[in-house]
């Protein structure tokens, strides 16, 4: 069953035509790629998916509800989760409230509950603080809880990224190029996690600049170039696909 | 800091006025109860401010229509605007006005912050501005053609605030013990001071709270968490607006008169000069900040005149003049080289000194 | 109609002297997206010492020829030298701050220079020195004086000027470069921290002529003045689309002309309502109906959402 799909999505800026007609469609529990050479629009495919951009065509099915115009907070609560490329975490926060931050949209207390200090938010409360607990363990935050975000290492601060985004328990993880500027260490590390996660049943989609990353991990990829989507398939066949080799390498008549 | 017991605290915070009196003179109790106004509103702009980010110049305008409202409906005012209807001008009981003038403070700050709230900081800081300088320029010019704010000259004999059939303009015997006026309206703000600050402290460590800081943190990033960013700044907009507009009746019922000229552009900045000097977003810093501001003119006016009469012979600098130039010059320091504030909160400053030993 | 056409041009006049302090906003804003917020205060220091050297070499029997481009030069002088103290001091060392951190110390220096303008001037008017005779000009009716054509010409010259410095001069390139991406100007050659001080000053020296422009205009200057003058030049730096040039212009001229008129009819408009004395609100309302309604401005592109 297709979790989230597009069908005919067209954005441009100004003149660019940033997206022509990209259609595709996400599997419930699988990791799907994305990639592309520099300025193929995967981000901004990226950010249509997440609502930051409004597309000027095309249709948006997620968990099987249409979607025409969308802000950011609503696509978040239905559950699309998202990271950020250059890093955009609570910089003055600690990495505990910025992981609680990210339970927003599955926590309730209002005002009016947070005054009166009531048992049901003291309990919510709680239940929050143990859970973000829980996801920086599990993406294997060594340091305080309590370190202000800006001050964590880079390498942590994308794992920080990741538990902030579980934390709203998405049905889609989209995660934007998480593997940019990590070594190879590192990027074993996230790409261990990345298993885990799908095994807990959250389909992720993968923005990456790594192809060998890439390729190792993902069920499905697709790959953009000048805004249309020009290969979709198992790693295996779309690495052969021409293409997708000329799109990376030029083709002879350029 | 060694944790006092809260009964101590408590009886050092009841027995403040009765210490001053005797040490300092009833004037001074009178200046403290000043402070604790600003403290009330210094505590509401770092709602807006210090957890939400959102730089508001024009706070003083909150204040302003909290201090009218209950000028309008607790004196004999209306009845030079509306003669048929109010002979007498209409004499409100404070408690009526005050949660009318928090819901009207309250409703303002929505209405004027809804079209600013897709402004970036800055422009939202001159829009707010702008706003506050419109509510001035109407109160000045509404005494005509109905007289509505009595214009420049403001509106004078307001009801003193009576609570329970006492009124606080008076000395009144509790179990006995004399209390002066001055003292009645200290332990009056102290209480509307310490609702703040629990609201304020309430809110600071709650989801609600947390939203606020993901905002003025980043707000792209704030809202991919599913944070709704335009409700979460009305509402700072308008709980802020709502301590303004308490604060604003408090004040108009201690003062007795108002005028425009208790609403000017620099006590907006004053205000935000307290929230940015404290620690913007810490509950004590802010405090610290206010108490700081509010006496500083008093103190400068006990101690600069009378040392420049005795160096000079003459006042040279006017303590007024001083006081905004030691305002702005600290502005601009504490930016430079303290810009989490004088006292920064405990987390911030843990981090700091975490910094300087690695 | 003569009280339409004598707005029209009591608009003009005051409009080009937005446009010139427009103009400091927004080339400070175009290179370094920053709101300085001071500007204000700048016009008002031009006004003061220019003022206040004209009274005194008018005082020792200078011919007015003489005794005009003689202050106005040290005017500009002084507040070339503060706009360049300003940006080093408030604005340079927070350049990577937050936001909010440079608007704030914007606030401390406005306070510091109203009070210091205070504390040197003191609270009175100073009243601009009769220097020419009171001629006017009549045109259909509508009079217009020899100062009132003196500002409107030499604004547009001045303009015509920095058009041709900015698009036309290697300085001028190297503004525009900052203005497009800091860092590639830094690595291209150019000297980011130098240009951004010449900027200051030049939109200082502009505040300065501007200054002097407005107290000759109204006969008076103040220490107060710097505030609202700076607001309403900022709106229409707003109301041009800022960080564009050609959009302070015309937003500055626009804004005259709608205060004026706005101030001549409000009277008529709201029945007697609301009187010339609101004239204030309608920058503030143009403001806020810009900044919600078309926050790029006249001639501005769209601001790009920063994602």
């Amino acid at each position: 069953m297709s979790l989230l799909e597009l069908s005919g999505i067209g954005k441009r800026f100004g003149g660019l035509k940033a997206l022509t007609d990209v259609s595709l469609h996400i599997d419930q529990g699988e990791i799907y790629g994305l990639i592309g050479p520099n300025g193929a629009g995967k981000t901004t495919l990226f950010n249509v998916i997440t609502g930051l951009y409004q597309p000027d065509s095309g249709e948006f099915h997620f968990n099987g509800k249409s979607y025409r115009t969308v802000k950011p907070h609503v696509l978040a609560s239905c559950g699309i989760a998202r990271t950020f490329q250059n890093i955009r975490l609570f910089a003055n926060l600690t990495a505990l409230e910025n992981v609680m931050i990210g339970r927003h949209v599955r926590t309730h207390a209002g005002v009016i509950g947070s005054l009166l200090n009531s048992r049901a938010t003291r309990l919510e409360e709680r239940a929050c603080r143990e859970k973000a607990g829980e996801l920086l363990r599990q993406v294997g935050m060594t340091k305080p809880h309590q370190t202000l975000a800006k001050n964590l290492s880079y390498g942590e601060q994308r794992r920080l990224e990741i538990a902030r985004a579980l934390a709203s328990e998405p049905l889609l993880l989209a995660l934007d190029e998480p593997a940019a500027g990590m070594n190879a260490t590192e990027t074993e590390n996230l790409k261990a996690l990345l298993e885990n996660i799908r095994k807990s049943g959250v389909t992720v989609l993968l923005i990456e600049h790594d192809v060998k990353l890439i390729m190792g991990l993902c069920d499905r990829v697709a790959v953009l170039d000048y805004g249309c989507k020009i290969a979709e398939g198992v790693p295996d066949l779309v690495r052969k696909d021409s293409a997708v080799i000329a799109a990376y390498l030029g083709t002879d008549d350029e | 800091m060694a944790k006092l017991p809260k009964y101590i605290l408590l009886l050092v915070v009841v027995l403040l006025p009765f210490a001053i009196d005797a040490l300092l003179g009833r004037g001074w109790v009178r200046i403290v109860d000043f402070a604790m106004l600003y403290i009330m509103l210094a505590l509401g702009l770092n709602i807006v401010v210090g957890y939400a980010g959102l730089l508001d110049l024009g706070y003083i305008a909150f204040f302003a229509v909290g201090a009218y409202c209950y000028a309008l409906t607790g004196s004999p005012h209306l009845a030079l605007a509306f003669p048929q209807l109010f002979p007498d001008g209409l004499h409100l009981s404070f408690l009526v006005v005050l949660p009318m003038a928090a819901l009207l403070a309250g409703g303002m700050g929505v209405i004027l912050g809804a079209p600013t709230l897709r402004l970036r900081g800055d422009y939202l800081a001159i829009v707010t501005l702008g706003f506050g300088e419109i509510i001035r320029i109407f109160m000045n010019n509404l005494n005509a053609p109905v007289n509505l704010t009595n214009g420049p000259q403001g509106i004078s004999r307001i009801d003193p605030i009576n609570i329970a059939g006492m009124s606080l303009n008076a000395t009144q015997k509790i179990f006995g013990i004399a209390l002066p006026s001055v003292h009645l309206y200290f332990y009056l703000f102290l209480t509307f001071a310490a609702l703040v600050v629990f609201v304020s402290h309430r809110l600071e460590r709650s989801r609600i709270g947390r939203a606020w800081m993901a905002i003025r943190e980043d707000e792209v990033a704030a809202s991919a968490m599913g944070i709704n960013t335009r409700n979460l700044k009305l509402l700072a907009f308008a709980m802020g607006a709502a301590f303004g507009g308490v604060s604003g009746t408090l004040f108009a019922g201690f003062q007795g008169f108002v005028s425009p000229e208790s609403f000017s552009l620099m006590e907006s900045i004053m205000v935000l000069c307290m929230v940015v000097l404290g620690g913007m977003g810490h509950i004590y810093g802010v405090i610290l900040g206010g108490l700081l501001l509010a006496l500083m003119p008093e103190m400068l006016r006990h101690s600069v005149v009378p040392m420049q009469q005795a160096l000079f012979g003459r006042i040279i600098i006017d303590p007024e003049s001083l006081r905004m130039l030691l305002f702005g010059t600290a502005l601009i320091a504490v930016m430079l080289y303290r810009p989490a504030g004088l006292w920064p909160s405990p987390v911030r400053r843990r981090e700091l000194l975490t910094d300087e030993m690695e | 109609m003569e009280i339409f056409l004598q707005q029209i041009i009591n608009g003009l006049v005051q409009g080009s002297v937005y446009a010139l302090v427009a103009l400091g906003y927004t080339m400070v804003y175009g290179i370094l997206g920053l709101i300085n917020f001071a500007h204000g205060e700048v016009v008002m220091m031009g006004a003061m010492i220019s003022l206040s050297v004209l009274t005194a070499l008018i005082g020792i029997g200078l011919s007015p020829f003489l005794a005009l481009p003689l202050s106005l030069t040290l005017a500009m002088a002084g507040c070339m030298a503060l706009g360049y103290g300003i940006e080093r001091i408030a604005y340079r060392p927070l350049r990577h701050a937050p936001r909010l951190a440079p608007l704030i110390t914007a606030i401390g220096v406005s306070i510091v220079l109203q009070n210091l303008a205070m504390m040197i001037w003191g609270r009175d008017y100073h009243s601009f020195p009769q220097l020419f005779s009171n001629h006017t000009h009549q045109i259909f009716g509508a009079i217009i004086s020899d100062i009132q054509l003196i500002i409107v010409i030499a604004a547009l010259c001045i303009m015509a000027g920095l058009m041709l410095l900015i698009h036309r001069t290697r300085l001028g390139r190297a503004m525009r470069a900052i203005a497009e991406n800091q860092h590639a100007a830094q690595l291209m050659g150019v000297d980011v921290n130098r240009v951004i001080s010449i900027t200051f000053m030049i939109g200082s020296a502009l505040a300065a002529v501007a200054g002097l422009m407005v107290s000759a205009n109204y006969g008076l200057a103040h220490y107060y003045m710097g505030f609202l003058l700076g607001l309403k030049a900022f709106t229409a730096a707003v109301l041009g689309g800022i960080g564009n040039l050609r959009g302070a212009m015309l937003g500055g001229l626009l804004l005259g002309l709608i205060e004026s008129l706005g101030a001549g009819y409000i009277g008529d408009i709201t029945g007697g309502f609301m009187g010339s004395q609101y004239q204030d609100v309608f920058a503030f309302l143009v403001l806020i109906a810009v900044l919600v309604f078309r926050p790029s401005g006249l001639l501005g592109e769209r601001l790009a959402e920063r994602a």
